[in-house]
């Protein structure tokens, strides 16, 4: 699945003309797509230096900023959509993000990969940590250090008083709705305040 | 530039009668879109970029403008593309009317006579010199340390005329830290028995010893502590480590304070003293919350240009945390703004210094504005093709 499929697919939540915030935006390439294509205005947050060099190339408003350091530099309420696509699971604070997210926005979109699908499920299976497309990594040199399930962030949503609005699994391209926790190797929610 | 036309400044005082020196760099295109106003800090000038030459046109040695590595043809801000101005602003001490100037009420130098001055009055003063260049509108104004407090000033004093602003190393006001070190720097050069009050023209001397004191002070604020202890660490002036000391008082000992003496030597060489204060003064009372009631974003809110904002991550005299202000500031109202927080070691310095993610980002940032330029631009013709313009 091309990074341009994701974008399309997580696109197709923002309404046009939107405020948006995108936690961890790497080159900026979704935001110039949603300002180009759905009329959206915002900012990206991002720590690596070349990143934020290809935002400010883009012409991508980015602020360089550590996300474990927090949202305080916005307001409540202050974008219509958060975007935590791909984040999630590298940041220690996921609980607290999570709540910023939902404070700062009046509706979140976050997405990351799901461990229940089931090529991982059958590698533990195996008795093996699973490395695959989704999670390329050995388990002792991960990135990934929060790994859940599509069925995990249903309970931590319900626990951190967010009403999902929509979720649904990406495989290859394509949307997963049916038995998304099994199917799909990324899982997407869209969430507000309860 | 000469100006008849009298300027009111901020105190109440007017200057009138006064010359501002600039520099310019590159062409000014056809629908003069293109200007980029390069603002000084403390102890610079107009002399932003390029060298000077001699009167057969060779290269003068040591002569490189004080932000020659960022701007020049092929540089981040590339003057094959920009039509990039530097002014020397009043009250300073290199061509512009400034305190060793004569003071037309009096007939005798300035001294501690001239008016003081702020960051807006610099600004506004900058704007006449534009006028007279015919540019109502700047592709950008940039702008480090004190040039960012200008740069800033300048989205708020004439917002329709700036579309763009570069802030680097600055804060949106002084602390009272900053402010402590500006006043021991102060009192160092008022308390020099040279200074007489400022007129020290008329005694044929030079407050020396506390214009030495000031820029040392000030240059140990520029530093980190990291990258003095690289430079320096305990090395001693003509022994290794392990000699004993001279176990004297007075001598040089340590390499740092043949450093720090050399830089003061070098700067009470050049720098007026009444010009030290007046800056660091404008330093001091720059503060455009002040008037809503301390609150930076309802002053920010009149701006119109787009951002982008630098800071240095070891830079503690104006550190990260006073340029997020900005950044948060221009955030709750909406205005396009772009923060690169950059990892140098360099402390404040580190605005001057050539660190490749720091000049990467201005690069990238001024080709989206060139973009931009050709976008709305009519074709480009050539006015008349000087490389570098210097006048007085």
């Amino acid at each position: 699945m091309s990074q341009h499929d994701v974008h399309d697919v997580i696109a197709q939540l923002v309404p046009p003309g939107s405020r948006v915030l995108d936690l961890g935006c790497g080159n900026g390439a979704l935001l110039a797509h949603l300002r180009d294509a759905r009329q959206c205005t915002g900012y990206g947050i991002e720590l690596d230096d070349a990143k934020v060099m290809q935002c400010v190339q883009r012409g991508v408003n980015v602020i360089q900023r550590n996300l474990e350091e927090g949202l305080s530099l916005f307001e409540d309420n202050s974008f219509d959509v958060v975007l935590q696509l791909d984040t999630l699971q590298h940041l220690r604070n996921t609980v607290d993000m999570l709540r910023e997210t939902a404070r700062v926005g009046k509706q979140g979109i976050v997405s990351f990969p799901n461990f229940a699908h089931w090529p991982h499920r059958l590698s533990v299976l195996r008795g093996r940590m699973p490395v695959t497309r989704s999670l390329p990594y050995q388990w002792y040199d991960t990135p990934n250090i929060r790994v859940a399930t599509f069925a995990d962030f249903e309970v931590l949503a319900e626990q951190n008083g967010l009403r999902i609005l929509e979720s649904f699994g990406v495989h290859e391209g394509e949307i997963v709705t049916r038995w998304p926790n099994l199917m799909a190797s990324k899982a997407v929610f869209k969430f507000e305040r309860r | 530039m000469h100006f008849e036309a009298p300027l009111p400044l901020q105190s109440g005082a007017v200057l009138k009668d006064y010359t501002l020196v600039y520099e310019t760099y590159g062409q000014l295109n056809a629908d003069r879109s293109n200007a980029v106003l390069v603002c000084h800090a403390l102890n610079a000038s107009h002399h932003v970029a390029g060298v000077h030459a001699d009167e057969q046109g060779r290269p003068l040695p040591k002569s490189e403008g004080w932000w020659d590595n960022l701007i020049g043809p092929g540089k981040p801000l590339d003057t094959n593309r920009f039509f990039v101005i530097g002014i020397n602003n009043p009250g300073s001490c290199f061509g512009s009317t400034g305190p060793m100037h004569t003071n037309p009420a009096t007939g005798q130098p300035y001294g501690a006579d001239f008016p003081v001055v702020t960051v807006e009055d610099w600004v506004n003063a900058q704007a006449r010199l534009l006028d007279q260049l015919g540019i109502t509108q700047l592709a950008a104004v940039l702008g480090g340390s004190l040039g960012g407090m200008q740069a800033l000033s300048w989205t708020l004093q004439h917002p329709q005329r700036v579309r763009h602003c570069v802030a680097v190393a600055t804060a949106p006001n002084l602390s009272a830290q900053n402010i402590a070190f500006n006043e021991v720097a102060r009192q160092a050069i008022v308390t020099d028995p040279d200074f007489h009050q400022g007129h020290f023209y008329a005694h044929g001397v030079v407050p020396r010893r506390g214009l030495r004191v000031a820029r040392m002070i000030g240059h140990i604020t520029y530093l980190s502590d990291d990258v003095m202890e690289e430079k320096f660490g305990r090395e001693l002036v003509g022994r290794t480590l392990g000699d004993a000391p001279n176990y004297s008082t007075q001598d040089i000992e340590f390499q740092v304070e043949s450093y720090l003496r050399y830089q003061g030597d070098k700067f009470s060489d050049y720098f007026d003293a009444n010009t030290y204060l007046l800056i660091t003064r404008a330093l001091d009372y720059f503060d455009p919350a002040r008037l809503h009631g301390g609150d930076l974003a309802a002053a920010m809110k009149q701006a119109l240009a787009k951002f982008l904002v630098i800071s240095f991550t070891t830079d503690w005299r104006f550190s990260p945390a006073r340029s997020r202000e900005i950044v948060k500031a221009l955030v709750d109202n909406r205005h396009d703004v772009s923060y690169a927080e950059i990892d140098a070691p360099h402390g404040h310095d580190a605005f001057l210094l050539d660190d490749p993610r720091y000049h990467g980002v201005v690069r990238a940032y001024f080709e989206r504005i060139a973009q931009e330029l050709q976008a709305t631009q009519t074709p480009l013709t050539t006015s008349q093709g000087q490389a570098l313009k210097v006048a007085v």
